[in-house]
């Protein structure tokens, strides 16, 4: 039982990132009606604003070290412990919630870029032009950071207030349930984002354009509302959500160039599951896959069926796409 | 889009027979260009087999595949369970895969072709997937895992043994007592080739091709005419998926060895990019952008710095500083960053591909020899088609 809930618990963060890559995806794919193959690069570029902002703190200078005295021995000292001391150490600390705030001008800028100057271009051509150069731009995008930062992965670490685990089962009187902090927080963080996105589009008249503007794009045009520059701001939030989930999975997963294209095949499988332009369905999709993944890999149940860990995200879209085409909650 | 009726049996003769002269003269003027080793010529065949199949299906029915790198795998396995199991003789090896990939391709094909557009790219995109999952952990017995499958030199190849056949040394693929390694090797990739295109030049012409095509500009309209489009998408898939098995064969022929990454999703993203590089539903297109992938790609990866200085080094130094500066990048371990950039210009300016690009300059040359007056062509007609905004 035990187990059982930990491996919930586990799927519920992965979900959560599913969930936001899905959540960005169904966005652009409702409004702008494109297929958008970069989305998994834009998420690998979020996890690099990450390990950028680290890096910005941490450039450093070498030192005389003290506490040795046989010989000069010296150390890398980064310029903000030398200039504010305990502060500048902390602020090296909080690297990944510092990248929070920079990465929202910062993926903004990239995704009115992108659209305005790419995929502006493809709304009416057909969608396997889209696809193909969307991922022509992924390759690109991956490519750049491959030049830039190397093949290897960069690890980012969490702040130490949260590097350890949480001793959840305490709370419910289960003995050695534990759970990590930061993966806890990254499911409150893809929560609280989830609910700001909806918010948005439901409360505010903006997202009341949008809506209207989703379901039938032409009337809202006919009404004198500039549709298109619209959908241009979205594109720009679906890339924020999408860029946002990136910086905050860096300390559960430490990224590399090649990311992107790995949770860019999940997240569809996502978005195809939870129906194609339904915002919760990509959201339900999203945890739903995330549980059952981490549901599958339980050694108890890969003892029946063998291998079945690999594939059962995609068998799932397999029978869904064949039992229910137009998704979980998708609407004709 | 050419006209396919009025071509005469001629013309398609002197098509196939100019096409087996290039091939099969590719060590000549491969040398011209800096590629006349076998090793890359192999290449330039066996990618040729497979964008030319993937083709068939994404050229002539416009259905998005991102899955044709399992067929590939499954070739690749097959021919490599041929030379452990029977014979390291190269015709039962490719005889089994393309029948086993044509197999798992009917399986897919007929589930995947239920559904179209997005849906249809997504499925055979999770199908592949699978397939690479399993191979990479389940199937280990089967696929030896990460190691890759491997010939041995006690493998039983009952056929050779019963033959009296004994390996020396590594066992190497061979023709009936020629070793496929070299030039030899390149021949067999070469004479497979020409059949390949010969079938496809073949179905391009035919009735069956023809209703391909129309399903590719309107599969409504085409049901309504009374027509059941599911035999023709499934076989269509079927004989795609055979050309990648092909493919995948003659990899495991030239280089006995098969591995699971040759089924992961962006193998199948790179046969895209050679059918749309080269000219999507075009006969030479797709031959012509694996072949230009594959040599760029040797040809790029193998440059460094000093390669650069030596190229730009007619400029003044400070120039020559900059243009290795800017240009660094875009080669040696960077050059997949050409590639990308080359795919989305293609794909915006010019969507047929290169041979729209040939076939655009040639139209240029053309009317600039006609007389002034007769029509005049501005610039503006030839200018990219813009698309609307």
């Amino acid at each position: 039982m035990d187990a059982f809930l930990l491996q919930i618990l586990n799927g519920l963060d992965k979900g959560g990132a599913y969930a936001l890559i899905a959540l960005g995806l169904t966005l652009v794919f409702g409004t702008l009606g494109v297929v958008n193959f970069a989305h998994g690069a834009l998420f690998m570029l979020g996890a690099f604003v990450a390990v950028s902002v680290q890096n910005l703190l941490t450039i450093s200078k070498k030192v005389k070290d003290e506490s040795i005295t046989f010989f000069d021995a010296y150390k890398e000292t980064p310029y903000l412990e030398i200039w504010w001391g305990d502060t500048g150490t902390a602020l090296i600390d909080y690297a990944v919630p510092i990248s929070i705030v920079i990465a929202i001008p910062v993926m903004l800028l990239i995704g009115l870029a992108v659209e305005r100057g790419l995929v502006r271009h493809f709304y009416k051509r057909e969608h396997a032009d889209q696809i193909l150069v969307t991922f022509g731009l992924a390759i690109v995008l991956q490519e750049i950071i491959k030049a830039n930062y190397g093949a290897n992965p960069i690890p980012v670490g969490a702040p130490d207030i949260v590097a350890g685990s949480a001793n959840i089962g305490a709370l419910f009187g289960i003995e050695g349930l534990v759970y990590p902090w930061w993966r806890m927080i990254y499911l409150l963080f893809s929560l609280a984002i989830i609910a700001g996105v909806f918010a948005f589009l439901h409360l505010t008249t903006f997202g009341m354009v949008v809506r209207a503007g989703m379901h039938d794009r032409e009337t809202v045009g006919l009404l004198g509302i500039n549709i298109e520059r619209r959908f241009t701001i979205i594109f720009g939030l679906a890339t924020i959500v999408v860029g946002l989930a990136g910086v905050m999975y860096t300390p559960i997963l430490p990224p590399d160039y090649h990311m992107g294209m790995d949770f860019l095949v999940l997240s569809f499988v996502v978005v195809v599951v939870g129906g194609m332009g339904s915002l919760p369905g990509a959201v339900a999709a999203g945890f739903l896959l995330g549980i059952l993944q981490s549901f599958f890999s339980m050694n108890e149940v890969k003892s029946i069926l063998p291998g079945i860990d690999q594939i059962i995200i995609y068998l799932i879209a397999v029978i869904i796409l064949l039992v229910r085409p137009r998704g979980l909650m998708g609407k004709d | 889009m050419q006209t396919i009726i009025t071509s005469s049996r001629t013309r398609d003769t002197i098509i196939l027979a100019l096409f087996a002269l290039v091939v099969l003269t590719a060590p000549l003027w491969g040398t011209l260009i800096g590629a006349g080793y076998p090793d890359l010529l192999q290449k330039f065949a066996i990618f040729g087999l497979f964008a030319i199949g993937y083709n068939i299906m994404f050229g002539l029915t416009g259905y998005l595949s991102f899955g044709h790198a399992a067929f590939l795998g499954v070739g690749s396995y097959t021919a490599v369970w041929s030379f452990k199991l029977l014979s390291m003789n190269a015709i039962p090896a490719v005889l089994f895969a393309i029948l086993l990939s044509g197999l798992f391709a009917a399986v897919i094909g007929f589930l995947s072709l239920r559904r179209t557009g997005i849906y249809f790219s997504i499925l055979t995109l999770a199908f592949a997937q699978m397939s690479y999952n399993l191979a990479y952990s389940v199937l280990t017995p089967i696929t030896n895992g990460e190691t890759g499958l491997r010939v041995l030199r006690d493998d039983p190849r009952i056929i050779d043994t019963a033959l009296g056949i004994q390996v020396e040394g590594s066992p190497l693929s061979d023709f009936f007592g020629l070793t496929l390694t070299g030039y030899p090797g390149f021949y067999f990739c070469a004479v497979m080739l020409i059949l390949g295109f010969w079938l496809s030049l073949k179905i391009f012409r035919s009735p069956y091709g023809m209703k391909l095509l129309a399903i590719k500009s309107n599969q409504i309209r085409m049901e309504y005419t009374g027509f059941n489009t599911r035999p023709y998408l499934l076989s269509a898939f079927v004989i795609s998926g055979m050309y990648a098995g092909l493919a995948g064969s003659l990899m495991a022929i030239t280089d006995p060895l098969a591995g699971a990454e040759r089924m992961q999703w962006t193998a199948s993203g790179e046969v895209v990019l050679m059918t749309i590089l080269g000219g999507v539903g075009t006969l030479f297109g797709p031959i012509l952008g694996a072949a230009t992938i594959k040599y760029f790609e040797n040809i790029f990866s193998a440059f460094n710095e000093q390669v650069l200085q030596q190229a730009f080094d007619f400029l003044p130094p400070t120039l020559t500083d900059l243009m290795v500066a800017l240009t660094r990048p875009f080669v040696g371990e960077g050059w997949h960053l050409t590639l990308g950039v080359l795919f989305m210009i293609i794909i915006i300016f010019i969507p047929g591909g290169l041979i729209e690009g040939i076939e655009r300059i040639r139209r240029l040359f053309s009317r600039r020899r006609q007389p002034p007056g007769e029509n005049s062509p501005g610039s503006r007609s030839h200018s990219p088609r813009e698309p609307a905004a």
